[in-house]
């Protein structure tokens, strides 16, 4: 169980074994070679870079032919993108809805993801497996598939436009992820401390309690943060099933679709704004995150 | 089947099986909530869809008569060009940036599994892509970097003799696969990389004692290690790339033309700017058994992966 996703995780041995490679390759090579890795990581990096740049831009330095990378930078922008400009509603109401849609429903998939979780994997049902892949399967079918009922539903019930529609519909998406990564988890726990404090007469929930998550803590703090990833990112219910009172932020982004005017800083500043709390969870997640995004089967 | 014979004996069983019921029922409890709150919502949705599939139903005639059951929305679908234009552009769209992202992946994979200056550093930023709100990154790309005059694509091609190109308006499909290619390249890298730090380095110590060239190790140990990593990628992205919707909606809305046109945003259209609930469920229909052929595949795959023993997780 040593093996680790994390690069830094690497054990003396391996370590080692690395540097006689290394040695064995010229020191030209090595440095071109780490030159390399650096150019292409920088260029997959530059968009995102060039987005918080700017962000921190005023206008006119931001609508240029020649770009400018050495500016005095200011925040007006971000003040503006915050409070709204005349006209135009402030990023402020979709942040909050986001924020609650994003946690409420991370918290309903954990709670009913750990104890799914559990009856597939500590203390099994029958039919376990059919049972997982029912919800992986779940992920398979587009959701192209279920957008017009779930619109007409909606409508009928009153739900369209409504922050807990979301909430409901990104618990569901969420789910199977959640249930495949704690399994995972839970599987790691090791069976000897469970008999043992059975034997000692500990009850269930003490189980759950004092063993279980203390030890699962930090795979159910990265199924957290995936979940809270993919529902702070999601789109396509988002456009098609709330206009106002149930938008999210990326729907206030779409508002840049049809601009007016200068806006280049602007939207930089919207869209730095709006990636930030994914950006910060992900990196914080990072070591776990290929665990989550393939639903437990690479650690 | 005399009542005397079966009596005595199920008696006895009745009371074992009774108690396994009830123990049954006390194992499988923790697990309903999550069942039928997955079934409700994902699965009546879509026998609503199918139902939907064989009325006359449009939104802006909601008086029209159904026409329960009919069979035109799909003579309509199937006689669609647009149709199936959309469905080849899918393909395209998600076996491009598919192939792509891992072929790209893997090669970053590789190079950020070496001793680099810097590494931990440099897998924060590789992975920012991916994280990075889809409609947000989209909205970027089209105004900042692809824009004809104040692109910074265009301000750095300039040395190299290109000028001006109109990229989103003239290359729209190279654009789509290229943003989708940027943004599922650090999914890749992820899963190639825990593929590669999960490998022995005892092989490779003995291979590289007996002489094997770098380009010779990485083709006859390192790959067929990494079979299953590269078959999960491959899986994965394509439930997710399959379903793109966000990028076309912003950068290109489908256009020019139907060039960019998925079978997503084609049944976006349909039922949302149409309203033609009928046609658009047709398609819906047609895309899930579509998929359902495909993911049943899948399915065994990943099912063959978690049965081999130790070698991807539990």
């Amino acid at each position: 169980m040593t093996q680790m996703t994390l690069p830094r995780g690497t054990t003396a041995r391996r370590k080692t074994a690395r540097s006689l490679a290394d040695r064995q390759t010229k020191p030209a090579t090595r440095l071109g070679l780490g030159l390399l890795t650096w150019v292409i990581v920088l260029v997959f990096f530059f968009p995102v870079f060039w987005m918080v740049l700017t962000g921190f831009k005023t206008e006119q330095t931001a609508n240029t032919t020649t770009p400018h990378f050495i500016f005095h930078p200011t925040f007006s922008e971000f003040a503006s993108v915050w409070s709204g400009t005349p006209g135009t509603a402030g990023l402020r109401g979709f942040l909050e809805h986001s924020v609650l849609i994003s946690v409420g429903s991370t918290l309903i998939v954990m709670l009913l993801a750990l104890p799914a979780a559990y009856a597939l994997s500590l203390r099994p049902v029958r039919k376990w497996r059919d049972v997982l892949f029912f919800f992986i399967s779940t992920k398979m079918l587009p959701v192209v598939g279920a957008i017009i009922p779930l619109f007409i539903i909606a409508r009928d019930l009153n739900l369209l436009d409504t922050q807990r529609l979301l909430v409901i519909l990104y618990t569901a998406m969420n789910l199977p992820i959640a249930v495949w990564m704690l399994r995972s988890f839970l599987l790691e726990v090791p069976v000897s401390i469970i008999e043992a404090a059975r034997v000692d007469g500990a009850k269930l929930h003490q189980q759950l309690r004092s063993i279980i998550i203390p030890l699962i803590s930090p795979g159910l703090a990265a199924a957290c943060l995936i979940c809270f990833i993919f529902a702070w990112n999601e789109f396509f219910l988002a456009v098609n099933l709330t206009t106002s009172n149930g938008a999210t932020v990326p729907i206030y982004l779409v508002g840049f679709v049809q601009p007016e005017g200068q806006f280049l800083a602007h939207l930089s500043a919207a869209a730095t704004v709006a990636c930030l709390p994914v950006l910060i969870a992900g990196w914080a997640a990072q070591d776990k995150l290929v665990r989550g995004l393939s639903m437990g089967a690479v650690k | 089947m005399t009542v005397l014979t079966s009596a005595p004996r199920r008696i006895a069983p009745a009371h074992t099986t009774e108690r396994r019921r009830v123990r049954g029922w006390f194992t499988r409890a923790p697990l309903l909530p999550a069942m039928v709150f997955t079934i409700v919502v994902t699965q009546i949705p879509f026998l609503l869809t199918l139902w939907y599939s064989f009325q006359d139903y449009n939104l802006n005639y909601p008086n029209r008569p159904k026409n329960f059951p009919t069979l035109a929305n799909y003579k309509a679908v199937f006689a669609d060009p647009t149709f199936r234009a959309a469905a080849l552009n899918t393909l395209m769209f998600t076996a491009g940036p598919v192939i792509l992202s891992l072929v790209l992946g893997t090669g970053i994979a590789v190079l950020l599994n070496r001793h680099v200056f810097g590494r931990g550093f440099l897998r924060t930023l590789i992975i920012s892509p991916f994280l990075v709100m889809s409609t947000a990154a989209a909205l970027v790309w089209k105004f900042t970097i692809l824009d004809t005059t104040f692109g910074v694509l265009n301000y750095f091609l300039k040395p190299f003799g290109v000028h001006d190109v109109n990229w989103i308006g003239v290359h729209s499909q190279l654009t789509i696969i290229t943003f989708l290619t940027w943004q599922w390249t650090p999914f890749m890298v992820l899963i190639v990389l825990a593929g590669l730090q999960s490998q022995g380095d005892d092989i490779l110590e003995a291979a590289r004692a007996d002489g094997a060239g770098a380009w010779r190790i990485f083709r006859s140990l390192t790959l067929p290690h990494l079979r299953p990593y590269i078959e999960l990628g491959i899986l994965l992205g394509s439930i997710y790339i399959v379903q793109a919707f966000d990028a076309i909606f912003i950068i290109t809305q489908g256009g020019p033309a139907t060039d960019t046109t998925n079978l997503p945003y084609y049944i976006y259209e349909t039922a949302f700017q149409a309203y033609d609930i009928g046609r658009a469920s047709a398609m819906s229909v047609v895309v899930v058994v579509a998929t359902i052929l495909v993911a049943t595949v899948a399915l065994r795959t990943i099912s063959s992966m978690f049965s081999e023993e130790g070698m991807l997780g539990r």
